[in-house]
């Protein structure tokens, strides 16, 4: 999906998923690498509202798993990219799946389709086998 | 295990959450509030959330439940203190929360409550 690359000099912080006490924590890193990034107020709750319906999704949907969360770069450009991974059963219909009000769980299906609009870019893999992977950039 | 208090000022209900809540103290707080309701007979129920610095989707349905089950108890539900920055992510996520009533602070919510209940 993009040009972003990792900047060498921040580390990637990684938080493991497997407990409603851990979305909390992922919340907290992503308010973390948005003040290093100097997102603005409304910038940084964006990134951690996406980042909190991420992380559910991966404990909800996908049983459990681990956030990644970076600074970024494109040229001058930086932002924070964050990957959410899980091994669970995979998404079957991605395109349905995002839409507002599917659920197959207990939110109000939100959560995919919402935070694709509180980031810049948004990519899904995510088969049967090998589960699901979501990487989302929310640029400065 | 962890709770949110609620402290009761005659027939009304009042709720400061300070703490960024996990699903399961979300879902606590919405047992324990309709529970108080009950008890108490409560008219009114004053949610200050001006401590919280994001709301998602979760968080945002435990409003709203708090809100139509308070309704049915014959309480209203008062949300305060909901930052600008948080309002405008609820709305882009999708979320606009219709049927709760909100206020900017616990003053002007406990003055919408005055004026509409006998309590």
């Amino acid at each position: 999906m993009t040009t972003a690359i990792t900047d060498p000099d921040r580390p990637v912080i990684r938080v493991e998923i497997a407990g409603s006490e851990d979305v909390v924590v992922v919340r907290q890193r992503a308010r973390e690498q948005a003040h290093r990034v100097g997102f603005s107020l409304l910038e940084a709750t964006k990134l951690v509202t996406a980042a909190s319906e991420l992380a559910r999704n991966t404990l909800e949907h996908g049983g459990g798993g681990y956030a990644e969360i970076e600074i970024c770069t494109a040229g001058v450009r930086r932002g924070v990219r964050m990957r959410f991974v899980d091994e669970g059963p995979g998404i079957p219909d991605v395109e349905q799946a995002m839409r507002d009000g599917y659920t197959t769980g207990k939110g109000l299906g939100l959560g995919l389709g919402g935070s694709r609009r509180l980031v810049n870019e948004f990519q899904i893999e995510t088969s049967a086998k090998r589960g699901t992977q979501i990487t989302v950039v929310r640029w400065k | 295990m962890d709770r949110i208090p609620i402290l009761q000022m005659a027939r009304t209900l009042l709720v400061t959450v300070q703490v960024d809540m996990h699903d399961q103290l979300a879902v606590r707080l919405l047992d324990d509030l309709t529970t108080m309701i009950t008890k108490t007979r409560a008219r009114g129920v004053v949610i200050d959330i001006s401590a919280l610095d994001m709301v998602d989707s979760f968080i945002g349905r435990m409003i709203a439940d708090v809100a139509a089950t308070s309704r049915i108890l014959d309480a209203q539900t008062v949300l305060v203190g909901m930052q600008p920055a948080v309002a405008i992510t609820l709305v882009e996520l999708g979320m606009a929360l219709p049927g709760v009533r909100t206020a900017l602070d616990v003053e002007r919510g406990m003055e919408m409550l005055d004026d509409h209940g006998d309590h």
